[in-house]
């Protein structure tokens, strides 16, 4: 990685240079005080760089050289599903039918795009056993917010508005708790039970009719599967409330069981996660809301029909929540996922979660010597260690993170789930090689023995990265958030 | 096709070496009783030369915009992206990133974003920007919430005049928080500012306006701003960011929170998305924004750097006391308008305004000239306008495609109140033969 410090955009500026990129005026040269009135007009120029297309080029050419991406190595990041990103999905999202076509199109002139959103609504109705999805959502925690606007039309259709409460575990994502109050609900915790799934008895007692819904991560974020799933809905169904799916840790379970299966009414699935469409760094996602069928009628709109050979959008959904966004969600993103689908089928996508439960088990087996693992049973897609015995030595859940960097790896999740103490969480996805394991093992086994014996390399890690550790505190305490010409 | 890289062999060795007798015993946790018994009903697997092969297909059954001219807008525009956007975007060390966690191999995602933010605060006028949020509606709704919480009051009013989607967005976001949103009338096909005043009252947090608005109006945001501000209401502008190479700021004439849809900054239309949406307030504000914001900081050798700052907003630290559930943004987007931005420079996006005004400007003078269009109100425009058709616009609009002419917007379905209304933008790729065009072809349809 580049270590040399990269100037601001704003400090490689030179008055008067510029790229040449627009034509010249071929209408009339009209005074612009002649179109738009003068009070109006801003007076001197804006402020933004003067560069050459080399200038821009080297420089942002050296700020990827600064970046880490699942390309460049090893990503455990858990939760966060960094799967690789297959590069035919990336070539064919750019194709000039879909990516230069305008959303106001008429119907006719855009079948191909409306084909796509349809299949693409059934493949994840199957694959989660749902009944129809919308692919309006753009991101994980914008399904969320739709899936909780839906249980909340669908109580107040029924007359039902005493049910303002939302249940969520101690174990869950921060964004369900915050999704759930963004919908003005109330949010009550569940604790865990001492295998990580949700404390029945805690559920039972919780359990009235301001109860709007449950929601839950299956297998949650300790990486386990909740075993009581069945009796957990069947609480939660008995009084009056709906069970809401965190897909974010799908990656799991595909082929292999179904969240509709399990009695979930609403799930959203992260397409940048399960389905291999790329994060670029924080984004763009999409995150589909997808729900049983006495909830259709209240997902986003419009949804996309098809009819006698054609397909169409339906904007007439007099209960449905509304829109959520512009146009019709992140389309091009959706395009990725619907290609990986295609390309994988239905065995390929079961093999996805198998080799991704195996590689998690495998790690677990081989660094619960050296790591603390405060749930020792089989896991799912992804592993949760305590860094509580190298804490004995001084060394912190962070520490062994940044020593991780050192040696070219991008460290797993820490400091979640909250329950656990030091936590780090490692979920390798089913796209990494034994070999990349095995080093990955090494590796951190090597860092568990300098805990012991060499505290301070991890206590000064990283030294090989572009910057060291950074000061947060002072970033927080006088913020400096954008660059003033001094 | 498979990206699982294990072998059949090797993964026995694996179950092997942790005890396991098959991978099915990993799934032992999983009650029979939700376990999938059959296979899912899913086509495939294609190999990547099938793939290929049915994705074209199916981007071939569009019509796409470079083999149409295209002359419509309505919140998606057709503008020039240079090449070396799309060229620096396909960086994997960029688009295969993750949210910058770990600053320290993450200096490229977070720089940039400290430049995208410098870079918004100079186009709006303001003190303080977010690293972007989904889209400019998703936007607008989050400003609506954040006004509301920053002067405890309920109320918001949207003018007429913004795009109506974003106004259902903004309707979707207030109903379910509880707040009340308000709509505020048109006269001139920008706000009412009489009735504008009428309205306001001790509950309003804040008064939504877009512009360049939905008609391409240019709204009065200085009147506009004293009016809300004599209430103690804030003033959210929704804006077209590159308007501002020619408009005043709307910081420097009293906007408290500015959003807008950041499509136009080097992305492309996409059948509607993933677009940004930018968010920029007030200094006071800061601390009530949502999404993710990059600060600098210096590391411990004393090296400038950056990181992702007052984290104590958001969702994984504050849970549901976050200002917002915003967890992952647009990064990618914004990188894409970070380089636009960079590579256009101020000489050039000033021309990318002035050519869409004056080319919009002419297809305004020799459409009115045809005699096949009244206007629909005299307000001042940037790139797009709002003629009233005395014929059948969708007729028109047919006429126009089997000439390989994408035409302007019908906007009877979100404004019954100008029967006829035909919405038409104008961007610097349209050449004086392309506006030619359609006027004449306009002249034929009739």
């Amino acid at each position: 990685m580049l270590k040399k410090e990269e100037n601001l955009i704003f400090e490689l500026s030179v008055p008067g240079r510029s790229t040449n990129l627009l034509p010249e005026c071929d209408v009339d040269e009209t005074e612009i005080s002649e179109m738009i009135p003068l009070s109006f007009l801003r007076e001197g120029e804006i402020d933004l760089p003067e560069l050459g297309e080399v200038d821009v080029v080297r420089h942002f050419t050296h700020l990827s050289q600064k970046n880490y991406g699942v390309d460049s190595g090893f990503y455990p990041l858990g939760s966060c599903t960094m799967k690789y990103n297959p590069k035919i999905n990336e070539e064919v999202s750019k194709l000039d039918g879909f990516m230069k076509v305008h959303p106001y199109q008429s119907e006719k002139t855009v079948q191909g795009c409306l084909e796509l959103l349809y299949k693409t609504d059934k493949f994840l109705s199957e694959i989660t056993g749902m009944d129809r999805f919308s692919l309006q959502p753009a991101a994980g925690a914008h399904g969320e917010m739709a899936g909780l606007m839906i249980i909340k039309a669908y109580h107040e259709h029924n007359g039902d508005y005493k049910r303002t409460k939302i249940i969520v575990p101690d174990s869950a994502h921060g964004t369900n708790p915050a999704s759930a109050a963004a919908v003005g609900f109330n949010v009550v915790e569940v604790k865990s039970n001492d295998r990580g799934g949700i404390d029945i008895d805690a559920l039972k007692d919780l359990m009235d009719d301001e109860i709007a819904g449950l929601m839950l991560t299956n297998p949650n974020t300790l990486g386990l599967f909740d075993e009581n799933i069945d009796m957990i809905a069947q609480i939660v169904h008995e009084a009056g409330g709906l069970l809401y799916y965190d897909g974010a840790n799908a990656n799991a379970i595909i082929g292999i069981s179904r969240p509709g299966d399990m009695g979930f009414d609403v799930v959203h699935l992260n397409l940048h996660k399960t389905f291999s469409t790329p994060h670029g760094g924080g984004g763009p996602g999409s995150g589909p809301v997808g729900v049983k069928r006495q909830l259709v009628p209240f997902l986003p709109k419009p949804v996309v029909e098809y009819d006698n050979g054609r397909y169409y959008f339906d904007n007439d959904r007099p209960l449905s929540i509304g829109k959520i966004k512009s146009f019709y969600g992140n389309f091009l993103v959706v395009v990725k996922a619907y290609a990986y689908i295609l390309s994988l089928g239905a065995e390929g996508l079961k093999k996805v979660s198998e080799a991704a439960v195996l590689n998690a088990n495998y790690i677990k087996e081989k660094l619960k010597k050296y790591f603390h693992l405060p749930y020792d049973r089989t896991c799912m897609h992804e592993v949760v260690f305590s860094g509580q015995w190298q804490k004995e030595y001084g060394v912190s859940t962070l520490d062994i993170a940044k020593r991780l960097l050192d040696f070219g790896y991008h460290p797993p999740t820490i400091y979640f789930p909250l329950i656990v103490r030091e936590a780090f969480m490692v979920e390798p996805t089913e796209t990494e090689s034994k070999e990349t394991l095995d080093e990955f093992i090494n590796t951190m086994i090597e860092i568990a023995n300098e805990a012991e014996k060499e505290p301070e390399k991890l206590h000064n890690a990283p030294l090989n990265t572009p910057v060291q550790r950074l000061d947060e505190a002072k970033a927080a305490r006088s913020p400096v958030l954008k660059y003033e010409r001094r | 096709m498979s990206y699982i890289p294990t072998t059949d062999e090797q993964q026995q060795k694996m179950l092997a070496d942790i005890g396991a007798g098959s991978i099915d015993e990993l799934f032992a946790d999983i009650p029979e009783s939700v376990k999938l018994k059959n296979k899912l009903n899913i086509p495939g697997a294609m190999s990547e030369m099938e793939l290929a092969a049915h994705m074209r297909e199916l981007a071939g059954k569009n019509i796409n915009l470079d083999e149409f001219t295209c002359f419509l807008g309505a919140g998606a525009y057709d503008h020039y992206i240079p090449s070396v956007v799309t060229n620096l975007l396909s960086r994997q060390e960029f688009y295969t990133a993750y949210t910058p966690y770990q600053p320290e191999i993450s200096q490229g995602t977070l720089q940039a974003i400290f430049e995208y933010q410098t870079m918004i605060c100079s186009l709006t006028g303001m003190d303080v920007s977010n690293a972007s949020l989904y889209d400019g509606a998703t936007a607008l709704a989050e400003a609506a919430s954040m006004a509301c919480e920053a002067t405890r009051r309920n109320e918001v009013i949207a003018i007429r005049s913004i795009h109506p989607e974003s106004r259902e967005v903004v309707s979707t976001y207030t109903k379910f928080k509880g707040m009340t949103l308000k709509e505020c009338g048109i006269k001139n096909g920008v706000a009412d500012l009489n009735s504008l005043k009428e309205m306001i009252n001790g509950n309003t947090a804040a008064v939504l306006v877009q512009s360049p608005n939905f008609f391409g109006a240019i709204e009065n945001i200085k009147e506009i701003a004293e009016i809300a501000h004599e209430n103690k209401s804030l003033l959210v502008v929704s804006c077209d960011p590159i308007s501002l190479a020619l408009l005043k700021a709307p910081g420097d004439i009293g906007a408290d929170i500015v959003v807008g849809e950041g499509q136009v900054l080097g992305n492309p239309v996409g059948f509607g998305g993933p677009y940004l949406g930018f968010m920029a307030a007030k200094k006071e504000f800061t601390r009530r924004m949502p999404g993710r914001i990059v600060g600098e900081t210096v590391d411990r050798s004393g090296k400038r750097g950056y990181v992702l700052t007052l984290q104590t907003r958001e969702q994984h630290i504050r849970r549901e006391k976050a200002t917002s559930n915003i967890c992952s943004n647009q990064a990618l987007n914004a990188l894409a308008a970070t380089i636009y931005l960079s590579v256009m420079g101020k000489k050039g996006l000033k021309k990318a305004a002035e050519l869409s005004l004056r080319k919009a400007h002419y297809a305004y003078k020799k459409l009115m000239e045809t005699g096949l269009f009244s206007p629909a109100f005299d307000s001042p425009f940037f790139k797009e306008f709002l003629l009233i058709y005395h014929g059948d616009v969708e007729k028109l609009n047919e006429h126009l495609l089997e000439r390989k002419i994408i035409g302007g917007l019908s906007t009877d379905k979100y404004y019954p109140e100008f029967r006829g209304g035909y919405l038409v933008a104008v961007t610097e790729k349209r050449t004086k033969e392309d506006i030619d065009r359609l006027v004449s072809e306009v002249i034929s349809a009739c």
